[in-house]
């Protein structure tokens, strides 16, 4: 995507829906988007899909937005990683383990 | 000069007395013991008493049962009426149970927004507003006729007052506003407490200029301040009331448990200096939940004793 | 345009979880511009949905489906042939559309997917306010082009009441008060007297007051 302010609350939700354990929203640092708020909007949508997820016992933690420039590869690491941490402790997709039982 | 209705009030406004109403707020609840209690505090130091009709939107018993009560002593009632809680023709029935009763005093109100009070999910009815209530009683008074056009049997017999807020906004309004509630019919205004006498004052500059003090009795309304906290209060929560910083500091200036006694001071000056006032025709002195006073504050403002009215 | 804002989730779930086959069905007029209610919103409400079902380990069909009008019968017959698949429709239009689809498919339970909340206007993306009560008299050429009936607090015809405070409502201090802003507005329009003119009693019986509304136009009916 070229901005994050093209991800809508329905992208994050057909993730989820499709299996997804986790999904990153990773924008440009914020007051520096190229269309000007781009990135502020995907916070919000962001933050009203965490509200679903955790409505519908998915977890909302489970999607999250980040901010880094193009030229922090280290940070972008760091994040992947932290992602990484947050979602294994939250476990599988209860979404997929249930679609599995089924199956 | 000859008057209008049967109302004491009047009597005594259109003699040219300086006159003096009081208010009571109608206990939460039915034991009405207190009312008539307040009654007995300041009959002889008032020419009438409003009964306010739930009043800040707390559900109280009703206005009219308190004012028959106080008719029943002897006293002077004047009816409250907000516009808020009834339509057209529970207004005019209302109207009329009262004036059944000799009640011969209204004040036409629209009354205060129901979210301040213990019922905020209610609905409202504002059905008409407060300046054609006061076109409604006048209609009914002097044409003997329901606002639907049916002819009355008995009319109802009232002196129709209304409230003046000179300082609300926008300013520029409140005199015009005050001469479409006398081209609605008022006869008298009570206003809403002033403690900004500096505006008040203007105002009133305002309607001598119209000429509207000599189409309404104007009476000034006047609260005491019983602490720092309330007048502070007053100041930021009251929509429309307008207390000037010096209030407050002058009340700061001595010590707390003499605030009171300096409010019933302020109260009493400010009485002293409106009665200089061109226009104003007499005092609505409210002591809220604090009628004991107003004894005291009348006889120290040299408005006592009362004439007959008779 | 009609605005309605978001049912809670929550509230949708409870009405439907005796529900095996449901339609998520939006409107393409006012509920699309206010977010409520259009294309994107069934997808999302559509796939919550999904969700929730599947986690619960219920075996759900959810489909999608917005229409353009659900207040207009020649729309809501595209789903004449379809209907019989689906045992609950939330519609996500108006409290109109909501009648008007269970109407069309009297054996059908349709639930509302949304609030619908008054006539009013865009003031910004994401932020909706009153403008109209549809009390069937405008009275608008009177008060300066802004309506006491809706915008006033008490709907005073001849306002404003003591609580208006540096031009606010005394109920809230983001309300405007209306009275303040129709003086602001006949002072503009430099007929600052017109505030004088006394406002008769008004005819409640073209209002909710006289009961369901009906228009009759005979020089456009077919």
């Amino acid at each position: 995507m070229p901005c994050t302010g093209k991800v809508d609350v329905i992208h994050i939700m057909r993730s989820f829906e499709k299996g997804a354990d986790g999904v990153a929203v990773v924008g440009c640092l914020e007051g520096e988007c190229h269309f000007n708020a781009g990135n502020l909007m995907a916070r919000r949508r962001v933050e009203q899909a965490q509200k679903i997820l955790d409505t519908v016992g998915v977890g909302g933690q489970r999607a999250q937005m980040y901010n880094l420039s193009s030229s922090e590869g280290p940070r972008f690491a760091q994040y992947a990683t932290e992602m990484t941490e947050k979602i294994k402790e939250l476990g599988p997709n209860p979404i997929r383990v249930a679609k599995n039982k089924a199956a | 000069m000859t008057t209008k209705t049967p109302s004491k009030l009047e009597k005594i406004l259109r003699d040219g007395h300086l006159a003096v109403t009081s208010e009571c707020g109608p206990p939460r609840g039915s034991n009405i013991d207190h009312i008539v209690k307040k009654g007995e505090l300041i009959k002889d130091h008032v020419d009438a008493i409003n009964i306010t009709d739930n009043q800040t939107s707390m559900t109280r018993l009703c206005s009219l049962a308190a004012c028959i009560r106080l008719k029943l002593m002897g006293l002077e009632p004047v009816l409250q009426m907000v516009t808020r809680d009834r339509n057209r023709i529970a207004l005019q029935s209302d109207i009329l149970g009262a004036a059944s009763f000799d009640i011969n005093n209204i004040l036409c109100l629209s009354g205060d927004h129901q979210s301040f009070g213990d019922c905020s999910q209610g609905q409202n009815v504002h059905d008409i507003d407060s300046i054609q209530l006061i076109q409604a009683v006048r209609h009914m008074r002097d044409e003997g006729k329901f606002l639907g056009g049916d002819e009355l049997e008995g009319k109802p017999e009232m002196f129709v007052g209304a409230a003046a807020n000179p300082f609300a906004d926008p300013f520029e309004i409140r005199v015009p506003r005050l001469a479409k509630k006398i081209a609605a019919g008022v006869e008298f205004i009570q206003t809403q407490c002033i403690y900004n006498l500096d505006k008040f004052e203007e105002w009133m500059k305002g309607v001598r200029e119209r000429g509207l003090h000599e189409k309404c009795f104007i009476l000034a309304g006047l609260t005491p301040m019983k602490s720092v906290g309330m007048a502070k209060y007053m100041q930021k929560r009251v929509p429309g009331m307008d207390v000037p910083e010096e209030v407050i500091k002058r009340l700061q200036g001595v010590e707390k448990g003499k605030q009171a006694d300096e409010g019933i001071k302020m109260c009493i000056e400010s009485i002293q200096r409106l009665k200089e006032c061109e226009g104003v025709a007499g005092f609505h002195v409210m002591a809220i939940e604090w009628e004991e006073k107003v004894p005291e504050i009348v006889e120290a403002a040299g408005l006592y004793p009362r004439p007959n009215g008779n | 345009m009609i605005v309605a804002d978001k049912k809670p989730i929550e509230e949708i779930i409870e009405c439907l979880k005796d529900h095996k086959n449901i339609l998520v069905l939006g409107c393409n007029e006012c509920v699309t511009v206010c977010e409520a209610g259009g294309k994107k919103e069934v997808g999302v409400l559509a796939s919550a949905l999904r969700m929730n079902a599947r986690k619960e380990g219920k075996e759900v069909k959810i489909d999608e489906l917005t229409l353009e009008r659900q207040c207009d019968r020649e729309y809501l017959d595209e789903i004449r042939d379809s209907i019989d698949q689906y045992d609950a429709v939330v519609s996500l239009a108006c409290g109109v559309g909501v009648q008007f689809t269970a109407e069309q498919y009297h054996d059908k339970p349709i639930y509302p997917g949304v609030n619908t909340t008054f006539l009013g206007a865009t003031e910004e993306r994401g932020v909706w306010t009153e403008r109209c009560q549809a009390c069937g008299q405008c009275i608008l050429a009177t008060t300066g082009g802004i309506c006491p009936v809706a915008r006033c607090a008490k709907r005073l015809f001849n306002g404003p009441c003591g609580g208006s405070t540096t031009g606010k409502c005394e109920i809230n201090a983001e309300v405007d008060c209306a009275w303040q802003l129709i003086v602001d507005r006949l002072k503009a329009l430099e007929r600052l007297d017109d505030y004088e003119k006394l406002c008769p009693l008004k005819d409640w019986s073209t209002d909710r007051a006289g009961g369901p509304r009906k228009v009759v136009r005979e020089d456009v009916k077919q």
